[in-house]
């Protein structure tokens, strides 16, 4: 591509020839307020507020492509005055959600309404009569507060989805679902996290976790984090995508008030022990192979609703989050001398589709929910901001000792890093030795399909990896054509895993998914613990507490099951 | 074949959907495009006020149009074409224009009916692909252009039903320079009258014994879209757009005219940008709640709407407002 250099606003930049003039400002971090414009997705031009001035004319800056000596104006009189009277427009009356959204006023949108002036009272919308549409127990949209710039739409179709649309004309347009029986919404929350104004969001968490922190009422509060949050709560606090904020969470979480502090990496190690267990006795057994991940609730949904046929194909394990807050509300809470019915666990997640898992009856372990509550990570920043800590600013604390996780559950966020701490420990259970080089490069990286084949002594392992439902569909028709094509496949419902979750702050684009990435690696590379079945904290709960109990009970803390799911379900 | 496409050159047809584009140029651009099969749209939808010529021309002559959407498909080597009806239109000709379908249907061509609810922006082009494709109707942004990538993805020449019947009488040598007026006004039946295209719109009024005895104003070229021009005016001016002809008398009620707009604005409006799509809303707001017209707030939002709306068809607004304001209130816009 051709290096140019063009003008805005009189200083000189450099840029490929054909870039955008929005894409060159937000590069260099020149605020043109967009609501429509998502790198990932298709060019839309509809927001109309991007606007620039371009030889005396005003037009929108994303359709707008970089030409050789290009000048262009960001904040002229005549951009001026059709974008603030065009954002007023576009945000009139949107100042009447923000007492009902947990963002509350740190959002992008209030952001920029201080910045342009925009009072959002100047005009009211036209009403739309209809009401919040609840995602399952996952996420929620709120079509009187739709802004009609379809990105939500266009990721659901892009995952391959396709349940979101917009509905009705002119100003009635908003947001609705497809009402096609043969589909239904999977729950992963990547509308909420591609929505510029928060009319599709998480359903609320925090506001009950708030009130547990300020009257606790005799209840014990342990926070588990996500291998995910941590690489991406910074972006909350303005720092860029990929930091470890490990430390300063773990800080920031004893100042919220939560008694213990713990860690979903644990559970993610309990995880790994049993699903490559599960893996090694299919494979040694003759069991249903290909076996398939099913951490993600997302994807499980997904095989529930559009391919219950591949549901024996599911590992039994339960995903991290419950594991962990099973073992806390049981072998924890014995050790430690704790009424498991006192024990409240948050968890704070990069998913929307994790407050669905977290609501299973069929999940309970001694009539008690694993999991009490969940928060995505912008729900987490709110909570933060809502009590003035500045997360940066904050000394790095450490990890009360049940916590304790390995570099296999780092890595877990990632889309591969459930295949890859699975394979670390699977070729122990089946060779009863242990790896020299832990790493399986070939499954990570961000590409829909992975696939790979692993040595496992004198036998080769088949396996793939695959994001977004789209993908997975390409999967579940080929293991139907050829049933022996794979061993073991990890699927997940979120682009790069985890990591570009649902629950993830915005934006949330492929390229800032990368960066987040890279911090997960980063923190297996450090570990001297790398594979889950080394990690004290594990081989103590199962060799201590579960192997002691009869074999229902390890069941109900350990395995779980599925049915094929209605709409809606 | 490239014998028609002269004729249709020295004839210099243009486009009569309102745009006016040269129809030669466009053919050359389909017939240019990569692509393999190509694709022939008419587009009858109609959806502007005061027009209803197509109507009347499909209602009249079916063959001429049906035939000139042949001699398109001739010339770009296909035999696939498509109508994009007003669903009120199809049903009433139906009976006419299936027979002259089933003839071409025996020698290979293939015609495939889209009937389309109403509506102002289903006349747009690339929206009328929208809606044969099943998807969202709002306007595509382009390029590509739908003489690159049109319908499904394939080269596609769309032409007005008006456009189409000028195509088949130049192919018959059969063409006259006129056009089709849609004559409309106060305590008047609307009628279609077919008269040369130079005549101004004083002549056209006079004679089709239509010229009014009170003093008045008209709007043409679309009645929702078109310009405003005074009695004066209509001494030089000639029609334009889509060719509708609306009389009004001088003592209409401002209020009342705008409102009529607005009106139409916001029910037609598509809802794909904010300028038109809240803009329209709140024009009609203004005036419903106002009972004399607040002009100042009311030119922000038409300002907004002329200069950053997505198609045309919301860029249009400012035509009808600023004419009038200017040739008929002598008011400065």
């Amino acid at each position: 591509m051709k290096k140019i250099s063009i003008h805005i606003d009189g200083k000189k930049y450099q840029c490929n020839e054909g870039e955008s003039i929005l894409q060159i400002a937000i590069r260099n971090n020149i605020d043109i307020p967009h609501f429509c414009y998502h790198e990932d997705l298709q060019l839309d031009v509809h927001c109309r507020t991007c606007l620039v001035e371009f030889e005396g004319n005003v037009t929108t800056s994303c359709n707008l492509f970089a030409k050789p000596g290009m000048k262009v104006l960001t904040n002229s009189s005549k951009v001026k005055k059709l974008r603030d009277e065009n954002l007023e427009l576009l945000l009139a009356d949107h100042k009447k959600i923000c007492p009902k959204c947990q963002q509350g006023y740190f959002c992008r949108t209030a952001r920029q309404m201080k910045k342009y002036r925009i009072t959002g009272t100047k005009y009211h919308r036209d009403e739309i009569k209809a009401p919040i549409h609840k995602l399952g127990t996952a996420a929620e949209f709120d079509p009187q507060a739709c802004i009609s710039c379809n990105k939500c739409v266009e990721m659901c179709e892009k995952i391959g989805i396709g349940f979101l649309k917009l509905e009705g004309k002119g100003s009635k347009t908003h947001l609705g679902y497809n009402k096609d029986p043969n589909v239904d919404c999977i729950y992963c929350g990547q509308c909420t996290a591609h929505c510029p104004v928060a009319a599709v969001r998480e359903q609320n968490h925090l506001q009950p976790v708030e009130n547990l922190l300020k009257n606790r009422k005799g209840k014990v509060l342990i926070a588990q984090m996500a291998p995910s949050v941590r690489a991406s709560i910074g972006e909350e606090f303005g720092l860029p995508p990929g930091k470890n904020m490990e430390g300063e969470m773990i800080t920031a979480l004893r100042k919220l008030g939560f008694d213990y502090v713990f860690d979903v990496n644990m559970g993610a190690d309990i995880t790994t022990y049993v699903e490559a267990t599960e893996l090694a006795e299919r494979i040694k057994g003759n069991g249903v192979l290909p076996m398939i991940t099913s951490c993600c609730p997302g994807w499980v949904k997904y095989a529930e609703f559009y391919h219950p046929e591949i549901l024996p194909n599911l590992t039994r394990a339960r995903s991290p989050q419950i594991h962990s807050g099973g073992a806390y509300k049981t072998w924890w809470a014995k050790k430690a001398g704790v009424d498991p019915k006192k024990i409240v666990i948050v968890s704070l997640m990069p998913c929307t589709s994790k407050k669905y898992e977290a609501d299973f009856e069929k999940l309970k372990v001694n009539g008690l929910y694993p999991v009490d509550y969940v928060l995505t990570t912008r729900e987490t920043g709110a909570l933060l901001k809502k009590h003035y800590i500045n997360l940066p600013t904050l000394k790095k604390g450490k990890l009360d000792l049940p916590g304790t996780y390995s570099g296999a559950a780092a890595i877990y966020g990632a889309s591969g890093g459930v295949m890859e701490s699975a394979l670390r420990s699977a070729y122990h259970f089946i060779t009863g030795k242990e790896l020299k080089k832990v790493e399986f490069k070939e499954v990570r990286g961000m590409k829909g399909i992975k696939k790979a084949m692993v040595k496992f002594g004198n036998r080769t392992l088949h396996v793939a990896v695959a994001y977004m439902p789209k993908n997975s569909h390409i999967l579940i028709e080929e293991i139907k054509k050829n049933p022996l094509a794979y061993d073991y496949i990890e699927m997940m419902a979120c682009p790069g895993g985890c990591i570009g979750g649902g629950g993830q702050p915005y934006p949330n684009s492929e390229a800032i998914i990368w960066e987040r990435i890279q911090a997960l690696y980063k923190i297996d590379d450090k570990m001297t613990l790398r594979t889950a079945h080394q990690n004290p904290v594990v081989i103590d709960f199962f060799e201590n507490y579960i192997a002691k109990l009869p074999k229902h009970k390890q069941e109900e803390i350990l395995l779980t099951r599925y049915s094929r799911k209605r709409k809606f379900e | 074949m490239n014998n028609l496409l002269d004729k249709i050159k020295a004839a210099k047809l243009v486009g009569r959907g309102g745009a006016g584009y040269p129809t030669a140029a466009k053919w050359e651009m389909v017939k240019k495009a990569s692509g393999q099969t190509k694709v022939v749209i008419c587009n009858a939808s109609e959806g502007e006020l005061g027009v209803f010529k197509d109507f009347h021309i499909l209602k009249k002559f079916p063959q001429d149009v049906v035939k000139g959407m042949v001699l398109a498909m001739d010339y770009l080597g296909t035999k696939q074409a498509y109508f994009n009806f007003n669903k009120k239109y199809y049903r009433r000709i139906i009976l006419k224009l299936d027979p002259i379908l089933k003839r071409y249907e025996a020698k290979g061509y293939r015609f495939t009916v889209y009937e389309e609810k109403p509506s102002y922006i289903g006349g747009e082009e690339t929206a009328l692909l929208n809606a044969i494709e099943g998807r969202r109707i709002e306007p595509r942004l382009k390029p590509p252009y739908p003489c690159d990538a049109g319908l499904f993805g394939k080269p596609t020449l769309i032409h007005n039903v008006e456009t189409l019947f000028n195509v088949a009488r130049v192919a018959e040598g059969k063409f006259e320079p006129n056009r089709f007026y849609c004559l409309s006004g106060p305590k008047k039946l609307n009628r279609v009258y077919y008269l040369p295209d130079s005549w101004t719109i004083e002549q056209i009024l006079k004679k089709t014994k239509r010229y009014p005895r009170y003093d008045f104003f008209a709007q043409i070229g679309g009645g929702a879209s078109g310009l405003v021009i005074n009695q004066k005016q209509m001494e030089t001016q000639k029609m334009t757009g889509a060719g509708s002809l609306q009389v009004f008398r001088s003592t209409t009620d401002p209020r009342q005219l705008l409102l009529h707009w607005f009106e139409f604005y916001a029910k037609e409006s598509c809802g794909k940008c904010t300028p038109c799509r809240e803009g329209s809303f709140q024009l009609y707001e203004l005036l419903k709640r106002n009972k004399r017209v607040p002009w100042k707030k009311m030119m922000t939002i038409v300002e907004i709407m002329g200069k950053i709306s997505f198609c045309a068809l919301g860029k249009s607004i400012v035509i009808p407002v600023k004419s009038y304001m200017k040739n008929v209130l002598k008011k400065r816009a």
